[in-house]
C-alpha cells in the first residue's frame, strides 16, 4: 500500500510524536459557495487544523444535526455538484499541506461510480473517504475500490457497537477509526460523553492504531479532554457555525482557539 | 423453484440490504434476531391473531362493486376492505405485529414516521393499548393536509413532531425519526410503517401484511370459485401492495399490478413514480428504485396523496418489477380523485386518496381485460382523513363556511 508523506496516518503519527494529538476539522464543500469553502478549508489548516474532513452535501443527511443540515442544504440550493468536491480538494491541496478526507453519504458515490469517484479523488490529491451511512459489512464496492487505489477508508464505531463489530470495523478501517462520542448526531454539546473514553479503549483493545473522536466537540477544553485519551479530536458544527456567522476570518479565530486545546 | 411468497431478505435480488449508520446497527440487528425468534414461536402468532380478531377486526370482508365496475369495462371488481379495520387502514396490521415485538424486546417507547398519518395513528393506537410512550414524526406539509390525523394521534396520547427540513414530507419524517432513534435507541423501538427501509423491515412488514392477501385469496375463491385474474394495489413504500400480492406470488395465472402516484402527470417532474421513473440507489437503508438526480441527490416527489408522496419504494417491489412478476404503472392525481368520487357515488364507499390510485388503476385495467375478468383491489384505507382535500378539489364546501 502506498503511504505518501501526507497521508492521514502519517500526519496523526507526527502529531502523536509531537505530543499534541491531531485536530480534525470538518466543513462542507460549497458552503456558503465553492470558492469561499476552499478559502475556509485553507484557513483551517493555517490556523492549526491537522486533517481536513470535507463534507459532500447530500439531500438526506441522517447523521447530521441542524447546523450542518442547513449549511449543506444551502450548498445544494446554490447548485452544488459532486465534481465540485474534486475541484475543492485540488485547490486546497495546492495551497496547504494537510491530508483531505471526504465525508460522504454513500448514494452520491454509488451514482457517480465508486471507481470513478475514487480515481477523481486520487487525481485531486484526496486522502480517502469517511462514510457515515455504510458499514464494512455493506461496503463491498468501497472495500474493493479502496484496496485498488490505496485511499483511506474511515468507518465509524459507536458506543452501541458490539465487540465483534468493533473488531471488523478496526480491521476494515485505514487512516483512523471515527469513534462516535455519543449516541447522537452532529451538533455542539456541552459535555463530551463519558462513553467516548470507553469506546476508545475498546477500539484500542481491538488494536486500532489511530482513533479520532467526533460529534459534540466544540471547545478547546473538549479538544484537550479528548486528546488526553484519543489520537485526534474532530470538530464540525462549531466550525460551520463560525463560518456561517463570522465568515472566513471568524472561522480562522475559532479554529485557532480550538487548536489551543492540542498542546495542553 | 424458489417460492416467491417467502423471500426472507435481507436481499431481494440485488435490492434491499441494510445500509445504515453504525450507531443503529446493533438495534436493527437485535430487532432482526428478535423477529426471527418470534416468527417461529406459535405463542407470538397466537397473540397477534387474537389482537386481530378482538381489536382490529379481522378478517376484513370483501365487497363486490358492480355499479363501480360498470365504469371498468364490466369486469368483476372485488374490494378487500382494509378500510374497515380499526383506525381505518391496513397500517394497523403491521403495527400490532411490531408492537408485540417491541414488548418482547423490552422497550417501552416507540417512534414512527408517517405520511398520510394512518401509520402514525395506528402506532399511537397500539402505544395506547400497550402502554408505550409514543412520538410520531410527520412532515410539515403532511401535518397540514392530514390535520385530522394529527389531532387523532394527539388524542391518543402521542407526541407529534412536525418536521420542517427538506421537502417536509414522508422522506424527511423518516430522516428525522432516524436522527432521533440514534439518541434514544436503548429504550426506543422504531415502528417502521412500510415495506421499505433496512432489513428486517421489508420482510417483516410484508409478513405482518400478508394476511390481507391470504384472506382475500380464500374469500375470492369462495365468492367466484376461482382465482382473480388480476390483483391491484397502490404503492407508496409498498406495504399494502406486498400485503395483498404475497399470497398470489406463486399463482402464475394471477397478474399483479401496483399503481404509483403520477402526481401532475408521469411526464411532468411532479410525481412519485419511483419504479417507473427512478433508478437504483440507496435511501433509508435499502437499495431500490429511487427518484434521484444524476448526482444521487434524492428528488422530491409530488402527489396529492400524502401516503404515496415518497421518492423511494420497497426493495421487494423493485425485484418483482425486474423479474416481471408484478407490473407497476403510474396513475395521476386527477385520475385518482375521479376514482375516489366514482366509488363514493356508485357504491357509498369513500376511499382514502391512496387507495383511490388503486381504484383508478382498476378502472383502466378492467377496460383492458374485459367483462370476463375478476379484479381484486386492495382498498387500503378509508377517506375520512381526506374529506378536506376532496372538498377543496371538487369545490364541495359552501362559500363562506368555516372549515375546521
Ligand atoms: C390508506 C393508505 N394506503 C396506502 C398507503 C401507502 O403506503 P404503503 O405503500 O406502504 O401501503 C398509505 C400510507 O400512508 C395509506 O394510509
Amino acid at each position: 500500500m502506498t503511504t505518501t508523506t501526507h497521508s492521514v496516518a502519517a500526519t496523526i503519527e507526527a502529531t502523536r510524536r509531537a505530543g499534541t494529538g491531531a485536530l480534525v476539522g470538518y466543513l462542507p464543500v460549497g458552503f456558503p459557495d465553492l470558492a469561499t469553502s476552499v478559502d475556509a478549508a485553507v484557513a483551517l489548516v493555517e490556523s492549526g487544523v491537522d486533517v481536513l474532513e470535507l463534507g459532500l452535501p447530500y439531500s438526506d443527511p441522517v447523521m447530521d444535526g441542524l447546523v450542518i443540515q442547513k449549511a449543506t442544504q444551502t450548498a445544494l440550493e446554490a447548485g452544488f455538484r459532486i465534481r465540485d468536491v474534486f475541484t475543492a480538494v485540488e485547490a486546497i491541496r495546492s495551497r496547504v499541506d494537510a491530508p483531505v478526507l471526504v465525508m460522504t453519504y454513500w448514494n452520491p458515490v454509488m451514482q457517480y461510480g465508486a471507481d470513478r469517484f475514487a480515481d477523481a479523488l486520487m487525481n485531486a490529491g484526496g486522502a480517502g473517504l469517511i462514510t457515515p451511512d455504510i458499514t464494512p459489512d455493506s461496503a463491498a464496492d468501497w472495500l474493493a475500490t479502496s484496496e485498488r487505489t490505496g485511499l483511506d477508508r474511515v468507518f465509524l464505531a459507536a458506543p452501541s457497537s458490539t465487540d465483534a463489530r468493533i473488531v471488523t470495523t478496526v480491521a476494515a478501517s485505514r487512516g483512523f477509526v471515527y469513534a462516535v462520542s455519543t449516541m447522537g448526531i452532529t451538533g455542539a454539546r456541552h459535555d463530551v460523553d463519558a462513553a467516548a473514553r470507553t469506546l476508545v479503549s475498546r477500539l484500542r483493545a481491538a488494536e486500532s492504531e489511530n482513533v479520532c473522536v467526533g460529534i459534540g466537540i466544540s471547545t478547546a477544553d473538549q479538544v484537550a479532554e479528548v486528546l488526553a485519551y484519543a489520537d485526534g479530536a474532530i470538530v464540525g458544527s462549531a466550525l460551520v457555525t463560525a463560518l456561517a456567522e463570522h465568515g472566513v476570518s471568524g472561522l480562522a479565530r475559532t479554529a485557532a482557539a480550538l487548536a489551543q486545546g492540542r498542546s495542553r | 423453484m424458489t417460492i416467491l411468497g417467502e423471500l426472507p431478505g435481507p436481499f431481494f435480488g440485488e435490492y434491499g440490504g441494510r445500509f445504515m449508520p453504525e450507531s443503529l446497527i446493533t438495534a436493527i440487528d437485535e430487532l432482526a434476531a428478535a423477529y426471527d425468534l418470534a416468527k417461529s414461536d406459535p405463542a407470538f402468532h397466537a397473540e397477534l391473531r387474537e389482537l386481530e380478531r378482538t381489536y382490529s377486526g379481522r378478517p376484513s370482508i370483501i365487497t363486490e362493486v358492480p355499479r363501480f365496475a360498470q365504469h371498468a369495462g364490466g369486469a368483476r371488481i372485488i374490494l378487500k376492505r382494509e378500510d374497515l379495520n380499526h383506525t381505518g387502514s391496513h397500517k394497523i396490521n403491521n403495527v400490532l405485529g411490531q408492537a408485540l415485538l417491541t414488548r418482547r424486546i423490552g422497550k417501552t417507547r416507540v417512534i414512527a414516521e408517517t405520511g398520510a398519518g394512518q401509520h402514525g395513528v395506528a402506532t399511537a393506537t397500539a402505544a395506547a393499548l400497550f402502554g408505550f410512550e409514543c412520538t410520531v414524526y410527520m412532515g410539515e406539509v403532511d401535518t397540514k393536509r392530514q390535520a385530522l390525523n394529527v389531532a387523532r394521534m394527539r388524542l391518543l396520547g402521542a407526541e407529534v413532531v412536525s418536521v420542517t427540513t427538506g421537502s417536509r414530507t414522508l422522506k424527511d419524517a423518516i430522516n428525522e425519526a432516524y436522527r432521533e432513534w440514534v439518541t434514544s435507541v436503548e429504550t426506543t423501538n422504531y415502528i417502521f410503517g412500510t415495506a421499505a427501509g433496512p432489513h428486517p423491515f421489508p420482510a417483516m412488514v410484508r409478513d405482518f401484511q400478508k394476511i390481507i392477501g391470504e384472506e382475500a385469496r380464500a374469500q375470492v375463491m369462495e365468492l367466484t370459485g376461482r382465482l382473480p385474474d388480476a390483483v391491484v394495489a397502490c404503492v407508496g413504500g409498498g406495504s399494502n401492495a406486498i400485503g395483498i400480492f404475497t399470497a398470489f406470488l406463486d399463482d402464475p395465472g394471477v397478474k399483479l399490478f401496483g399503481y404509483e402516484a403520477a402526481g401532475d402527470g408521469i411526464d411532468t417532474d411532479r410525481h412519485a413514480a419511483a419504479i417507473e421513473r427512478g433508478r437504483p440507489g440507496i435511501l433509508h437503508g435499502a437499495r431500490s428504485y429511487l427518484l434521484q438526480d444524476e448526482d444521487g441527490q434524492t428528488v422530491e416527489s409530488h402527489s396529492i396523496s400524502a401516503g404515496l408522496d415518497y421518492p423511494g419504494v420497497g426493495p421487494e417491489h423493485a425485484y418483482l418489477s425486474d423479474i416481471g412478476r408484478a407490473t407497476y404503472l403510474p396513475t395521476s392525481d386527477t385520475e385518482a380523485m375521479e376514482a375516489l368520487r366514482l366509488l363514493s357515488m356508485t357504491e357509498g364507499i369513500i376511499p382514502a386518496i391512496e387507495s383511490a390510485h388503486a381504484l383508478s388503476g382498476a378502472l383502466k385495467l378492467g377496460r383492458e381485460l374485459g367483462p370476463d375478468a375478476v379484479i381484486l383491489v386492495n382498498l387500503s384505507g378509508r377517506g375520512d382523513k381526506d374529506v378536506q382535500t376532496a372538498g377543496d378539489w371538487f369545490g364541495l364546501f359552501d362559500e363562506g363556511a368555516v372549515q375546521a
